[in-house]
This record gives structure tokens, C-alpha cells and sequence, in this order.
């Protein structure tokens, strides 16, 4: 694909360049008139603002390919929220690593803040050869168009060819926006990359209808090929200390933001959240009530403070915050252990726990799902057998 | 006020065929529903159309004929107007293409909408990438998993639910919204509602009606290619304790967490 100007038919009114996101047009053509440079992306903004109609993007017959060419690099985007990096920004770094190593290329990280710049000596000790900030005002609370502006910008100008960013309430909120504007792939909630090195193509694997099928997906004529990644699918990796990088501080002019944030209620305070638990005692349908959770609770108390998980069944029913939800529709949990009570084992629930190192399931039923997916399987009452545990614990 | 709200119909089940030429999804011979999530989104369109008098609730659905029976539906618990975008030119859309699509649809229609509504997800694809992609082609802010909204001086209040919390929003319209099940309870259709909704004849929209470029729709535009489709890999069990005294089994069970060195 190309971005062609008629300048025949060009007025030199400057409405592209106005249209531009990227700055790449400018009015330094022939009399005047429009010029693209190294920063368009064919998006079509100017096509489509263009009164005069001088502006297309043509398709050739061998599409793309010598556009794709032009994209180098791995991109993870590094969440923080309040100057403390998400774990998934690591995952990624880790995931992230392997992809560049592959294609023989940097991995760059970006970092959206304000004030963040300090972080990237975390991001560089895990694996980031660049990183890339911007500090600006409004990007100090996460609201979705600074935060798809900044990143659409920086991936016009330094085009890397993978964009990877976690499958987190952010991630997921903003970076759509980024690819619309792009007019680049993306693949939602990714449990699984890898390259195919001779085509330089990002294979990307997620579930769909609820993890009853896994899709593996590629983008082969548009870039940069952008997914969100499940927290908790990939390790993170190793820090090694006092390795480094090239700090990139970009600075960018961002409009105000359209949404303002209020206040932030933080739900779970003083109790452990099932993404980042080591530790998660989850129940389910067969928990029978709000009032039975408490027997979880204690259960995870006598494990030295683990989380309490819940099925969508147990959430549905009101038993429990949706906050506790592991699942499809909920988090994606990879505890050290996992012990699930009267839960019997929908697809859509092993999907968000079945890569837990150790799985341990409790249930009548002697032929529940759950027990194709657990380490240790007790056919049995839990509530029998829970408080029976909590004891064997404290001895 | 105008809301606008974007639906889909999805299969109601888990058996899901695929087209192995195309790679894409066969949906003919399906049984169909609105996409629970949607159902969510409506539910709060009508409650912002009831609590802002004078207002109006349009659903917009891209999809095969069979999806005028879910936006009768939806005027059967109180929508005013449907749009039906059903078109071949936008089969195979991926979400690039089909939010270009919903946003053009958008565009055609007479009144300009305050707020568009969305599900936070379609139970089918899972990707809750159309909803903001559809803010941006429009331009609008876009707040992704809303739990409340309510309009007061020309503005919305939301709330947004985080993983571990939730966040006050103010919002300046026209705005886009992507809306959790734990919102509301979606209404049945009233007896009215359904007498409306037989009424109503639903005259499909093509690309070309609502101004979508085609080189923009379909599968063609869609920059995402599924190259191949499988089934999860099954993990074996392990262990399994049956008929066994609680007691015993809870002793043989933190035994083995010891063993594992995971207490």
C-alpha cells in the first residue's frame, strides 16, 4: 500500500496535515502543496479529510510487503499505576524476549506516566533493551484516548513490527484504539506466541467461545502486529542486576483528557487478590451461600494468607464479588497452588486456573470436570472435609 | 437524548462450526441470541432514556437477516428504532473491520447519539475490542467496563470496575460506554412492547446505504487472518481420592502439600 497525492487535483489548503495524528504530512511540496514524510502509517485520515479528494491509498497487488518491511522491533507496553509496574509488564518483558531473539531485533518497552522515568531501570534488568517514555500530565491517571494517543505516536514514529500489552482492564480498554487508528491487527487476550522466523509473522493463540476452541491468528499484511496478553501466562522472568539500556524520553503534546477520574475505590483492600496470589482457595456452586465462604476464608488463613477464588457460578449467585472471579469472564490465575471447592469444572472456569502448578479439587461429583484437570482429586462432602484440613494444617 | 446501542447475536451454544475454506465461523443452522453482555448495555440505555425524559433508545446490529428477530426483541422491551446492517460485503469482518462498520452505522443515523452503548464483551469472539474501536472511528471518549451511568449537566457519571476496584468517572458526551452484567438485571418484554415490535417492519441497511467505504469492510480490510482452529489441549488427572474419612484424606492431602513444598 502507498499514500499517493494528486497534486493535481491538491488545493494546498493543509487540512491533511491538520488531519495528520502522526505530524507526517506537511505543506512542503511542490507550491506549497502536500508532502507525506517517514511518519505516515497510511492510516487514511487525510484521504478521508481531504476536500479536494487528491489524497488516496492505493493497494497494490503484492500488498503491504514492502511496508511491512519498514516495522522492526518488539514492543511491550509496561502498566503502572501509580508508579508501581504491573506484573504483567514483566510477563511481557519475559514473553516479550523471545519473540525479539527470534527475529534478531531490540525489545523496547513503553512507559506512560507521569514521573515514571524511574522505572525503566526495572524494565531494562528484565529484559529491555529500550524504553521509551512519556511524561506528560495527562497521562497520570489511565483514561483511554492520552493513553492511545501517546502510544499511536511513538508507534508512528519508531515502528516497531510486534506490539504486545496485557489483557488487563487497560490494556484491553485502550490499545483497541490504537490499532483502529493504525489499521493494524490485534488479537485479544493471547495465551500463547510464537514467530514464524521465515515469514517474520507473530503467531498468536487465544481461546474463543468461552475455551471451547483455541484460534491461532496472524497478521500478515498490516504492522505493527498488535495482542493483549493474559496476565499470568507467562513467567516473568529473572532480574539481573545492573543490566541496562537506552532510555528514550519522548515528549509529546497530548490533549486534556476527555474523561476525568473522580475517585478510585480500591475493593480489596486488605484482602489478597486472586492474580497475584501464590495461594487460592476458590469455591463454587457447591458452596450453597454467601455464609459457607467464610469456611474458604478460614481454609486460606490457615495457608498463611492466600486468596479466595470463586467460579462465575458463585458470582452469579451473588455469593461473592465479581472481583474474586477466575475464569474466561473473570482473571486468569497461575497460583503454586490452587484447591477448588464444590466446583465442578466448566471450560470456561479451567481456562482461567488449569496452568496453576498444582491443582487440587474437592467435589461430590465423582465424575466433575475439575478432576481431569487436579493434581490430587477428594471425592467428597468439603464440607467435611475443609474444616478436616484446616485442622490437619494447624497441627 | 439519543442512546444508541450495539448489539450482536451470538450462538447459544458451545457447538461451534467453522468453514474450513475460509476459516471463518459457519453461524447458519446456530440457534441465535443477543449477546448476554448487550442485553446489559440496552438494559441501561432504557433506564438513561427513562431517567432523561424526552429521550430515545436505537439498536444497531451488523448481521445476517435472522438478527431482525433479536432487535425485535430489544423493541419489545422498549427500543424506538433498529438499524439492521446486513450485507455481504461485511462478512468476515474482524474487529477493525466490523467497528468501522457499527461506527458508520452510527453516523447514518438522524440524530446524533449521546451515548453509545455496548456489552463489555461478545460471548463468542471474547475480545471486547469492537466497543472502543467504535469510540475511536467516532471519535468519542470511550469508558470500558461500566457498572452505573447516570447524565446530569450534560455529562455522564460512570462508574468503571478495575480488577481490584472501581473508579468515578466524569464524562463529557457524547461518550461511548462498555457495560458489565453486574450493571443491572436486563427487563423482559412488556405485552406493549411486543405488539410494537410485530408491528415494526425492519428494513435492512447495506454498507453502501450507511456510507461505509468497502474498501474498509469485510474480510478483505480485516488485517487479522485466523490461520488455524483447535481444540484446548486436555491436561490429565492426577491423584484421585475416593471413599475415603475426611480425616484421613484431609491428613494424606496436607501431607502431600508438605511433600510439595507448597505449606
Amino acid at each position: 500500500m502507498a499514500l499517493k497525492i494528486d497534486l493535481e487535483k491538491c488545493i494546498g489548503c493543509g487540512v491533511c496535515a491538520g488531519q495528520c495524528p502522526f505530524g507526517a504530512l506537511s505543506m512542503t511540496g511542490p507550491d506549497g502543496k502536500a508532502e507525506a514524510g517517514p511518519g505516515c502509517t497510511l492510516c487514511g485520515s487525510c484521504a478521508e479529510a481531504c476536500p479536494a479528494g487528491a489524497i488516496s491509498i492505493e493497494e497494490e497487488k503484492k500488498e503491504g510487503t514492502a511496508r511491512v518491511e519498514d516495522y522492526r522491533g518488539v514492543w511491550v507496553f509496561a502498566e503502572q499505576h501509580g508508579g508501581v509496574l504491573h506484573e504483567v509488564a514483566f510477563e511481557l518483558l519475559g514473553a516479550g524476549r523471545g519473540l525479539a531473539d527470534a527475529l534478531g531485533v531490540p525489545l523496547g518497552a513503553v512507559l506512560l506516566g507521569e514521573g515514571v522515568e524511574g522505572l525503566a531501570k526495572d524494565l531494562f534488568e528484565h529484559g529491555a533493551d529500550e524504553v521509551y517514555a512519556v511524561d506528560h500530565p495527562a497521562l497520570k491517571d489511565y483514561t483511554a484516548e492520552p493513553y492511545a494517543d501517546a502510544l499511536s505516536a511513538l508507534v508512528g514514529k519508531y515502528r516497531p513490527e510486534v506490539v504486545l500489552a496485557g489483557a488487563t482492564s487497560v490494556g484491553r480498554g485502550f490499545v483497541p484504539r490504537v490499532a483502529v487508528r493504525l489499521h493494524a491487527g490485534l488479537t485479544a487476550d493471547c495465551t500463547g506466541l510464537s514467530i514464524d522466523k521465515e515469514k517474520r509473522l507473530l503467531e498468536q493463540t487465544r481461546p474463543a467461545f468461552g475455551g471451547n476452541i483455541m484460534a491461532c491468528i496472524v497478521c500478515p499484511d498490516h504492522r505493527p502486529q498488535m495482542a493483549t496478553v493474559r496476565p499470568k501466562v507467562f513467567r516473568k522472568p529473572e532480574a539481573q542486576p545492573g543490566r541496562t539500556g537506552k532510555l528514550v524520553k519522548e515528549s509529546l503534546e497530548l490533549a486534556p483528557p476527555a474523561v476525568k477520574v473522580l475517585e478510585t475505590i480500591r475493593e480489596l483492600e486488605g484482602e489478597a487478590n486472586v492474580a497475584a496470589a501464590d495461594i487460592i482457595v476458590s469455591g463454587g456452586r457447591g458452596m450453597g451461600g454467601p455464609e459457607q465462604f467464610k469456611l474458604l476464608r478460614e481454609l486460606a488463613d490457615a495457608l498463611g494468607g492466600a486468596a479466595v477464588g470463586a467460579s462465575r457460578a458463585a458470582v452469579d449467585a451473588g455469593w461473592i464479588s465479581a472481583f474474586h472471579q477466575v475464569g474466561q469472564t473473570g482473571k486468569t490465575v497461575r497460583p503454586k497452588l490452587y484447591i477448588a471447592c464444590g466446583i465442578s469444572g466448566q471450560i470456561q472456569h479451567l481456562v482461567g486456573m488449569n496452568s496453576s502448578d498444582r491443582i487440587v479439587a474437592i467435589n461430590k461429583d465423582p465424575d466433575a470436570p475439575i478432576f481431569g484437570v487436579a493434581d490430587v482429586g477428594i471425592v467428597g462432602d468439603l464440607f467435611e472435609v475443609v474444616p478436616e484440613i484446616i485442622k490437619a494444617l494447624k497441627k | 437524548m439519543h442512546f444508541a446501542v450495539c448489539i450482536k447475536q451470538v450462538p447459544n451454544t458451545t457447538q461451534v462450526k467453522i468453514n474450513p475454506e475460509t476459516n471463518t465461523l459457519v453461524r447458519a443452522g446456530v440457534e441465535s441470541v443477543i449477546n448476554p453482555f448487550d442485553e446489559n448495555a440496552l438494559e441501561m440505555a432504557l433506564q438513561l432514556k427513562e431517567a432523561n425524559p424526552g429521550s430515545k433508545v436505537t439498536v444497531l446490529c451488523m448481521g445476517p437477516p435472522q438478527a431482525e428477530s433479536a432487535l425485535k426483541e430489544c423493541v419489545g422491551r422498549g427500543a424506538d428504532a433498529v438499524v439492521l446492517l446486513c450485507d455481504r460485503a461485511v462478512a468476515g469482518s474482524d474487529t477493525w473491520a466490523t467497528s468501522y462498520a457499527l461506527a458508520q452505522a452510527v453516523k447514518s443515523l438522524d440524530e446524533a447519539p449521546a451515548m453509545v452503548l455496548f456489552g463489555k464483551q461478545a460471548i463468542d469472539g471474547d475480545t471486547a475490542q469492537v466497543g472502543p474501536g467504535v469510540a475511536e472511528w467516532l471519535g468519542m471518549p470511550c469508558a470500558t467496563y461500566v457498572r452505573a451511568a447516570k447524565i446530569e449537566g450534560g455529562k455522564a457519571l460512570l462508574e468503571r470496575a478495575y480488577e481490584d476496584g472501581w473508579e468515578k468517572l466524569e464524562v463529557a458526551l457524547p461518550c461511548a460506554v462498555t457495560v458489565l452484567k453486574e450493571a443491572n438485571v436486563p427487563r423482559m418484554a412488556s405485552l406493549r412492547g411486543k405488539m410494537a415490535a410485530k408491528r415494526m417492519e425492519i428494513k435492512p441497511v447495506t454498507a453502501a446505504d450507511i456510507g461505509a467505504d468497502a474498501g474498509k469492510v469485510g474480510l478483505a480490510a480485516s488485517p487479522t487472518r485466523v490461520v488455524r482452529i483447535f481444540s484446548p489441549p486436555q491436561k490429565t488427572g492426577g491423584l484421585k481420592w475416593a471413599g475415603e474419612e475426611p480425616a484421613a484424606v484431609a491428613g494424606k492431602l496436607v501431607d502431600w502439600l508438605r511433600e510439595q513444598k507448597v505449606v
